[in-house]
């Protein structure tokens, strides 16, 4: 836990050090007016995009800021773009402002130093942030955010069940595999190419590596082939009693969700415990879906949001990342009819009026409560991340 | 008496091949010469030759003169040589009176009067009521008749036939013939005609040039 | 000779010199897109890429190619899907006119053919996907009755290893194209009194029809179906929806790479786009050996003198898979159509258990930007598409140029795969701040757009009786006069025809939208590709519904206006 403190520790001291820090906020509300943000995000989920269009209204009646939503089928397309605009020398008036981003993409984004100078630390509602019991508001799979990207949801690994079909649901990934072979077909995970098909890998590794804290640190060979062999033999288990034997992947969470919609499977993962609920209210999954957690915790990771270097109006995308902080913001976030995504915010440091909104939310019998999900599990460094991607084509694609 | 068409020592040639060499013809006003000759003798090459509509391809020298203007060089649009086919070549977009506009002369100015012009030829050639007719309704005789006259109300300064009678049955070819060659000579203008058939040499009653 | 002969020269040769220029200038402009992508692919490709500091020139980026796992199987998936797909749709084709006097009596396959070719390929792409899918609606048709399944079966139909899906999807989609361009051809050659003369020296219509009309129209579909085979071994979208993931095809292997967030990936992925460009190249190559291959034995066939063989009877199963694969395609669309009113349409149901409007009014406000930018860049592309094609085709036949010549030099796009040149344009227009502008999607469109309004044109404008514009000019009419007055009322029908083509293909560009757009020039094709990797089918469904039934308007309309227009001109009703 020392090290997340650092870095909490860091992002105060560096959010002092860039140039337009000592701005006080109510000019960069005067500049951000009339301004457009191209905020890029990942398209593939109907309520995120809902959610983004809602945003765009509530900033445009507020703040006088447009939104404009570039729904990208990998969030990778908008580091290329940017990648693409250094190449040809274009060090402003970038095509980007504001991006939805985590993990191997922020990553690369810092290494490349794609990325606008510190700037959470200066969004006024970043004080009602949990930074304490969801220490993935402040450090992005092992990297210090750096006040480099703002949070704005929260996301846990769960299984989605249809209680019509089964009703032994595994607890963990070593009862997953046992599960697989009593019903062989009836689950599958996304494929590795996409977030959560590796986070699925990534959640057995933790419960199966050998030294889980080694899983912290940057992989090499030697940390990495030790690590992970439990994993490649659990998996090798497991392979054979997929759905279509393993031979083929759905390419993406929502493409999962669907195979469950339409009975093609009977379990399958999710990063977002409200998924299930919110989909039974859209009319995307049967009413007899529930979630399942896992008995032990599970990975956890926040969603951010990030400026880059070239940001043609990183003031607009600053108010709208504190907009996506502001608690009135994050109560409409977590309604299931809307997102059901929990939460950043610590509800102890609100209000009792914003807290009050927070408890009145609607509720389903598919929504896990806070006590169900058990605790948050640390995403490994991201280089654990691309190994399992890399390692895992490697055995099993021929 | 005025110049009419005036061809000097036209040579053309095509692929290396020589079609006619040195052809000096003067054709007076109202005159009809008729042109005749085996199929690839080069017959319809002269009459895009003089009309100005030759392909890149041709080589040619010699020059073409017309009321005394020097045509050799010109754009096909500007010198004033109307062109008659076998095929009448209506415009099917077109209604019979549009295709008359067409052709008349933009000097007659005014809607109106461009209008009653047109009409009022039309009733002369026997064809009143036909204005606002799809040229595809008509008849192969009237066809004929709309096409001279849309030609001949774009006054030209002479005209090409190219074997305009060769689809019309034997009846019509020669009360058309007459129909052309009674106008031809009333407004004074040369006329060349090419064709296969003697009998047409015949009605047009003047010189016959053969090319080999 | 007397005199020395001269060619003869244009009235006014500076006018001339200026139109050929200008005309030049038009196509490398629009070629230019081209040019630089293709280098700003080949550097990269041999380990230049100074934005990401990898300087290292040499063959490192082929070697991790190579090494990458499951390449082999891309590399044999790319060929087998692309000439196995080409081959078959050939086949059907043939197999359909060699079997059938009449398409259906004209009009009928004039309805059945245009959903098919006005819709893009992703839509009939994610169509198919639903259609063919274990929960889909050709299962859900026998479930639970008489198969028995009350949960789909665990069968791999799309996304299938061996690419059978994907291979399906490009036959479905490129048969109506083959179709359509074999009818052009047959146009141009009198096929019936052909077929007499054989059938009265003993030859009954198959063989007559593969003996003496093939021969003669093959020339004129060699290069659509060029253009199908780059189109297949290049696709993207389609083989996105339908083909296998791990791995897939090259070209959805080198977007991978190019939008992987490693970015040391770049030069690979370079290098798979590059290979791709090959893999076309030497398919064309080998499809010409093997043409010319059956043209030798097929004449030696034909010398045999022989009325009949065996295989010949396959034609009537070939003909029969036409019908199939339009059956296919239309079905796919209904179920989108039907998607879209769906609020829940759960396993094994028919048809949707719950139907709603509530997709249509919700999507209404989020739709409102991608279709504007849709039709607005389709109708500018289409614009501009037939005004250089007709400024093309007036020049170069005012001067006398080859005109077929010149139109399959500008089909020269078509047969080179889009990925190849999609990073280098990307920086070409981000270097000119044309990035993410509809200026810049516009331009990149218009290097796919053209080829085809050009080669739709081509023909007609050839057909076009040269004597009208002789005796508008000999009644006095200018050059201008004659092209406005006389040539483009004629040739009114084709004209449509080629801006409907046009549209269609602007509304079904994928990568030169996605990467031109950088992303914030969102089209009906770009929400469609992306969503259908979301999980709901009645927002794609919609999408697909409207991406099918836009060029499908346009096409109606191009159909219709001119009957409408020339009601009254019999001599209009075929014209051109």
């Amino acid at each position: 836990m020392r090290r997340h403190w650092l870095a909490a520790a860091l992002v105060v001291l560096g959010s002092s050090l860039p140039a337009r820090a000592d701005e006080p906020w109510r000019d960069t509300l005067a500049k951000a007016r009339g301004q457009t943000v191209y905020w890029n995000a990942w398209g593939g989920d109907e309520r995120t995009n809902a959610f983004i269009t809602w945003v765009g209204g509530e900033v445009r009646a507020r703040y006088g800021i447009t939104v404009q939503d570039v729904k990208l089928s990998d969030t990778a397309e908008a580091v290329t773009r940017i990648i693409a605009e250094k190449t040809a020398g274009r060090d402003k008036d970038g095509s980007v402002d504001l991006v939805w981003i985590n993990g191997p993409n922020f990553l690369a984004m810092k290494q490349q130093d794609l990325l606008h100078p510190p700037f959470a630390g200066r969004l006024p509602s970043m004080r009602f942030v949990d930074t304490i019991n969801k220490p993935s508001t402040m450090v992005d799979f092992t990297l210090p955010t750096e006040g480099m990207e703002s949070p704005w949801r929260m996301a846990q690994f769960v299984f989605n069940y249809d209680s019509a079909r089964i009703a032994d649901v595994p607890r963990s990934m070593q009862g997953l595999a046992a599960w697989a072979s009593k019903h062989p077909g009836r689950f599958t995970h996304p494929d590795v190419q996409d977030f959560l098909g590796v986070t699925f890998l990534k959640q057995a590794l933790v419960e199966l590596a050998p030294e889980p804290a080694l899983l912290q640190r940057p992989a090499t060979d030697a940390t990495f082939a030790a690590a992970t062999e439990p994993l490649w033999a659990w998996y090798d288990g497991l392979k054979p009693h997929l759905w279509h034997g393993g031979t083929d992947f759905p390419a993406s969470g929502p493409a999962e969700r669907a195979l469950l919609n339409d009975g093609e499977i009977d379990l399958s993962v999710s990063f977002d415990p409200a998924e299930a609920a919110g989909s039974i209210e859209a009319g995307l999954l049967p009413a007899t879906v529930r979630t399942s957690a896992l008995q032990n915790g599970s990975i956890g990771n926040t969603s951010f949001v990030a400026i880059p270097f070239n940001a043609p109006h990183p003031e607009a995308a600053m108010v709208v990342a504190d907009f996506l902080l502001e608690p009135s913001t994050q109560a409409h976030a977590q309604d299931i009819r809307v997102l059901g995504s929990f939460t950043v915010l610590d509800l102890a440091k609100l209000s009792p009026e914003q807290r009050q909104i927070f408890t009145a939310l609607p509720t389903n019998p598919a929504l896990p409560t806070n006590a169900e999900l058990g605790p948050v599990l640390l995403e490994p460094h991201p280089s654990w991340m691309t190994r399992i991607t890399e390692e895992w084509r490697r055995r099993y694609t021929h | 008496m005025r110049p009419g068409l005036v061809l000097k020592s036209v040579t053309i040639a095509v692929d290396g091949r020589v079609l006619m060499e040195n052809l000096d013809l003067a054709i007076a006003p109202g005159e009809v010469v008729t042109l005749m000759g085996q199929s690839g003798s080069g017959k319809s090459t002269l009459v895009n030759y003089i009309g100005g509509h030759l392909d890149r391809g041709f080589r040619a020298s010699g020059s073409v003169h017309l009321g005394g203007r020097n045509i050799t060089a010109m754009p096909a649009a500007e010198r004033r040589v109307g062109l008659l086919f076998q095929d009448d070549l209506l415009f099917p977009h077109l209604s019979v009176l549009e295709n008359l506009l067409f052709g008349l002369a933009a000097s007659v100015r005014g809607r109106v009067a461009r209008r009653e012009l047109a009409v009022g030829e039309l009733a002369r050639a026997g064809l009143s009521g036909f204005e606002d007719r799809d040229p595809a309704t008509l008849s192969g005789g009237q066809r004929a008749r709309v096409a001279l006259l849309r030609t001949l109300l774009a006054r030209p300064d002479a005209l090409l036939l190219d074997e305009p009678f060769g689809k019309l049955d034997p009846g019509l070819r020669s009360v058309f013939r007459t129909v052309v060659f009674d106008q031809t000579r009333q407004q004074g203008i040369p006329v060349l005609l090419v064709t296969h058939d003697g009998a047409d040499a015949e009605a047009a009653g003047g010189r016959v040039v053969t090319l080999a | 000779m007397a005199t020395p002969l001269h060619p003869l020269s244009p009235a006014r040769p500076w006018r001339a010199r200026i139109a050929i220029a200008g005309l030049a200038g038009t196509l490398i402009i629009l070629l230019l897109p081209l040019g630089a992508g293709f280098l700003g692919t080949v550097l990269p490709a041999f380990g230049i890429l100074p934005a990401i500091g990898t300087g290292e020139v040499g063959l490192t980026p082929w070697r991790d190619l190579a090494a990458s796992p499951g390449f082999a199987t891309s590399l044999r998936l790319t060929l087998v899907t692309g000439l196995a797909s080409t081959a078959l749709a050939f086949a059907l084709t043939v197999g359909f006119f060699a079997s059938h006097r009449q398409l259906l009596g004209g009009r009928l396959a004039e309805a059945l053919l245009a959903p098919l070719l006005a819709s893009p390929h992703s839509a009939i792409a994610v169509g198919l996907a639903f259609l063919l899918a274990p929960s889909g609606w050709l299962a859900r048709l026998v479930s639970p009755w008489p198969s028995g399944w009350t949960v789909p079966p665990d069968l791999v139909t799309i996304h299938d290893p061996w690419g059978i899906a994907l291979t399906i999807g490009l036959v479905v989609k490129e048969t109506p194209f083959l179709v359509l361009v074999t009818l052009a051809a047959l146009n141009q050659v009198d096929a019936p009194s052909i077929l007499r003369t054989g059938a009265a020296l003993g030859y009954r219509r198959r063989s007559a029809w593969l003996k003496l009309v093939l021969p003669l129209i093959y020339p004129q579909i060699r290069l659509p179906i060029y253009i199908v085979l780059a189109f297949s071994l290049s696709v993207v979208d389609m083989a996105l929806v339908l083909g296998p993931g791990n791995p897939p095809t090259l070209a959805v292997a080198a977007v991978r790479w190019f939008n992987a967030p490693d970015v040391t990936r770049y030069p690979m992925a370079a290098a798979a786009a590059l290979l791709v460009l090959v893999v076309v190249m030497a398919a064309i190559g080998f499809w010409r050996v093997v043409e010319m291959g059956l043209a030798r034995a097929g004449r030696r066939w034909i010398a045999t003198g022989r009325r009949w063989h065996p295989a010949i009877e396959l034609g009537e199963v070939l003909a029969t898979g036409v019908f199939a694969a339009l059956a296919l395609g239309i079905a796919a669309l209904a179920s989108m159509v039907v998607w879209s009113f769906a609020w829940r349409w759960p396993f094994p149901h028919r048809l949707p258990v719950e139907w709603t409007v509530a997709l249509w009014t919700q999507q209404a406000s989020s739709l409102t930007g991608p279709l504007i930018n849709t039709i607005g860049l389709a109708l500018a592309t289409t614009a501009m598409s037939l005004a250089v094609a007709i400024a093309a085709f007036e020049i170069l036949e005012n001067h006398s140029f080859a005109l077929p010549a010149v139109v399959r030099a500008a089909a020269l796009p078509l047969l080179l795969p889009q990925v190849a040149f999609q990073f280098g344009a990307q920086v070409l227009l981000v270097g000119l701040h044309l990035d993410g502008d509809l200026i810049g999607v516009c331009w990149l469109q218009m290097a796919f757009v053209l080829p085809y309004v050009l080669l739709a044109l081509a023909d007609p404008w050839r057909a076009l009786d040269g004597r009208y514009a002789r005796s508008a000019a000999a009644l006095g009419a200018s050059q201008v006069r004659i092209l406005l007055a006389i040539k483009l009322p004629i040739l009114l029908r084709p004209l449509l025809i080629a801006g409907a083509i046009g549209f269609a293909v602007s509304v079904a560009q994928y990568l030169p939208t996605l990467f031109a757009g950088g992303g914030r020039i969102a089209t009906l094709t770009t929400e469609a590709v992306t969503r259908s990797s979301g999980g709901d089918r009645r927002v794609v469904g919609l999408l697909v519904t409207l991406q099918a039934a836009l060029p499908m308007l346009i096409y109606g309309a191009a159909l219709v206006i001119p009957k409408v227009l020339y009601a009254n001109r019999r001599g209009m009703a075929g014209a051109a």
